[in-house]
């Protein structure tokens, strides 16, 4: 036994054994003490939502709550939709379509919308910059130059496709993952 | 008795050294007066803080409806909250005289750098402090600064796309702020205040062994140069404090919400954003510097800049004085910046439009110029005028602090100031 005590190769294994087993574990418990600030199952179980559109006419909007976050729905008129398919991609500050359904495609009207659904325009109401929630979803609310959306908060102006035209906000108006259950009936979530 | 002390725990003896005998410039102003108010201030916020939450509830709904209760039902509730509210906004203007006056006096010069630096770190505490207290009272402008601020650590997506959005979720604790957000924030707030006395022992306790700075900026060199702190340097302190707690009061007893803003008055709405969001007046130059840079994350880096470039003044003034008062040139240029930071608290609680984005970009660029521009280069051309000998020659004269060399009597350095 002496001569086990007195072996320094087996005396720095077990240094080594222990620090690493003490220091792996006061480690691994850093994770909960972070993750606890994370969204919980609660906050994530209510990331879906139905809603009824069939009272939205044509020209009005609705602002729903998903996740927390309001999301504009707008029955848009046909002139909107035209405006919106005649920009050019080559003038948007934001060519990214920004669609959950559709990610990382070109910020076209319709790669914002939903193919036979065109009229709906269906967005997180969240101003990208820093979060304010634009004006334009009230009919006497001001709709900004390019007659979508304006954040009052610092000044960004959105299209009738929520696309950034102008103003500090670096991206479009999300929009977020949905699908039609119906014509009249949507899922956001 | 403080003998019997002394030998198992040498607090009577550290207190009376450092707070009774210790060694004071006998050529203090006012301006050095605002140390002892800040740990005022600092007291006044726990002791009024810790009432508070025995009254206050964090929940999303029930914190608007709690300051009212404390506002009018909670006896005397009406004041300690009104002391509490006025007490952030008297604690920043003492701190920020506080810092200029090391700015102007040189306070931040070797051997006191680690003493500046702890400052700036104090600084950034209370402003953590500030920001998440305001969040407490649950009114629209609480709700939409936590909003837009936190929004701003989304910037990072565009070093990394996700990280940004991740640790902005992370931060709410959901997708959105929300009362688990408010939760988290009343936590942090109570702590920190903790965490600033902490770093004001850390902070006195540098001052302690550098020893205080002066107007003239010059060391003490003889006895005759300084005085003990009580009763001298005690009793002009006294006097600040009670000037300062005559402002204090008439804020907490005529004007308790003037500094306040009333959209803060409406319960927090996620649905409706207010039409100006405006940050307390304490936080207005640092607003002001976010929004003059076009590009959002650019404007995070600039605000967090302005604040970290502080710790770094030590090493970027090579001036042969300390004290600006000796500066011919570069006293003309530390009241162009304290100007700056006066315009850019102006401009920062104005619309980001027009002539005041113009503005507000002059500012803050003579901001970021005056320390890595002007303060290297003009510290290192500029002639300073002559610096008297020692302290007590810059208070008594040449020829009388001649006869008031090294080695004269306690009681000779005492004698009233000849002006």
């Amino acid at each position: 036994m002496t001569a086990d005590v007195e072996d320094p190769n087996r005396r720095d294994v077990l240094v080594v054994a222990a620090s690493a087993f003490a220091a792996v574990g006061t480690a691994s418990l850093i994770w909960p003490f972070v993750d606890q600030m994370n969204p919980d199952a609660g906050a994530q179980a209510l990331a879906s939502t139905e809603i009824d559109i069939s009272p939205v006419a044509e020209g009005q909007a609705i602002t729903v709550m998903w996740r927390g976050k309001p999301v504009f729905i707008r029955h848009r008129t046909a002139e909107e939709i035209e405006a919106a398919k005649k920009t050019p991609v080559s003038d948007l500050a934001d060519p990214i379509d920004r669609n959950d359904n559709n990610p990382g495609q070109p910020a076209t009207d319709e790669n914002r919308t939903i193919a036979g659904h065109e009229q709906w325009l269906v967005m997180v109401g969240i101003c990208t910059h820093l979060g304010c929630i634009p004006k334009g979803q009230a009919l006497s609310d001001s709709k900004g130059d390019y007659g979508g959306w304006f954040c009052p908060c610092h000044g960004s102006h959105y299209d009738t496709a929520g696309r950034i035209r102008k103003g500090p906000a670096p991206r479009n108006l999300q929009i977020p993952p949905y699908t039609f259950l119906s014509d009249t009936k949507i899922r956001i979530g | 008795m403080a003998k019997w002390w002394d030998e198992r725990l040498p607090l009577p003896r550290m207190m009376h050294d450092q707070f009774i005998d210790f060694p004071t410039p006998r050529n203090l102003n006012y301006l050095w007066t605002f140390g002892g108010i800040l740990t005022f201030c600092l007291v006044a916020q726990i002791v009024t803080g810790i009432v508070l939450a025995m009254h206050y509830q964090p929940s999303a709904a029930e914190a608007f409806n709690s300051l009212d209760h404390i506002r009018r039902d909670v006896n005397y509730g009406w004041l300690i909250q009104a002391m509490h509210a006025v007490g952030a906004s008297m604690f920043f203007i003492a701190v920020y005289i506080h810092i200029f006056r090391g700015l102007y006096y040189g306070s931040y010069r070797a051997p006191r750098e680690i003493l500046w630096i702890l400052g700036v770190f104090i600084f950034l505490a209370m402003m953590a402090t500030a920001f998440m207290g305001y969040a407490l009272p649950w009114g629209q402008m609480s709700f939409w600064g936590v909003t837009v601020i936190t929004n701003l650590f989304s910037s990072l997506d565009q070093v990394i796309p996700g990280l940004g959005t991740a640790i902005v979720q992370w931060l709410w604790g959901g997708y959105s702020v929300s009362g688990t957000t408010l939760n988290r924030f009343f936590s942090l707030h109570y702590l920190l205040p903790f965490v600033i006395f902490g770093l004001v022992i850390l902070h006195i306790w540098a001052l302690h062994v550098a020893g205080q700075n002066n107007p003239t900026g010059i060391e003490i060199k003889t006895k005759s140069d300084s005085l003990p702190m009580y009763p001298y340097a005690v009793a002009k302190d006294a006097v600040g404090l009670f000037a300062f707690v005559i402002l204090f009061a008439w804020f907490v007893l005529f004007l308790p919400d003037y500094l306040g803003h009333p959209d803060n008055f409406t319960e927090a709405n996620p649905l409706v954003t207010p039409p100006h969001i405006v940050p307390e007046w304490y936080f207005l130059p640092f607003y002001a510097i976010l929004r003059a840079i076009p590009d959002k994350l650019g404007g995070v880096i600039a605000m967090f800049a302005s604040i970290a470039i502080l710790a770094f003044i030590p090493w970027l003034d090579r001036s042969p004085v300390r004290s600006a008062k000796y500066r011919p040139i570069y006293k003309w240029f530390f009241w162009l910046f304290l100007i700056s930071c006066l315009a850019l608290g102006y401009l920062g609680s104005k619309p980001a439009e027009g002539v005041y984005v113009f503005w507000a970009r002059i500012f803050t660029l003579y901001y970021f110029a005056h320390f890595l521009i002007v303060m290297p280069i003009v510290s290192s051309i500029e002639t300073p005028t002559k610096t008297p000998r020692s302290i007590t020659e810059a208070v008594l004269g040449e020829d009388e602090a001649a006869g008031a060399g090294a080695g004269v009597p306690a009681g000779a350095a005492a004698a009233p100031e000849h002006r």
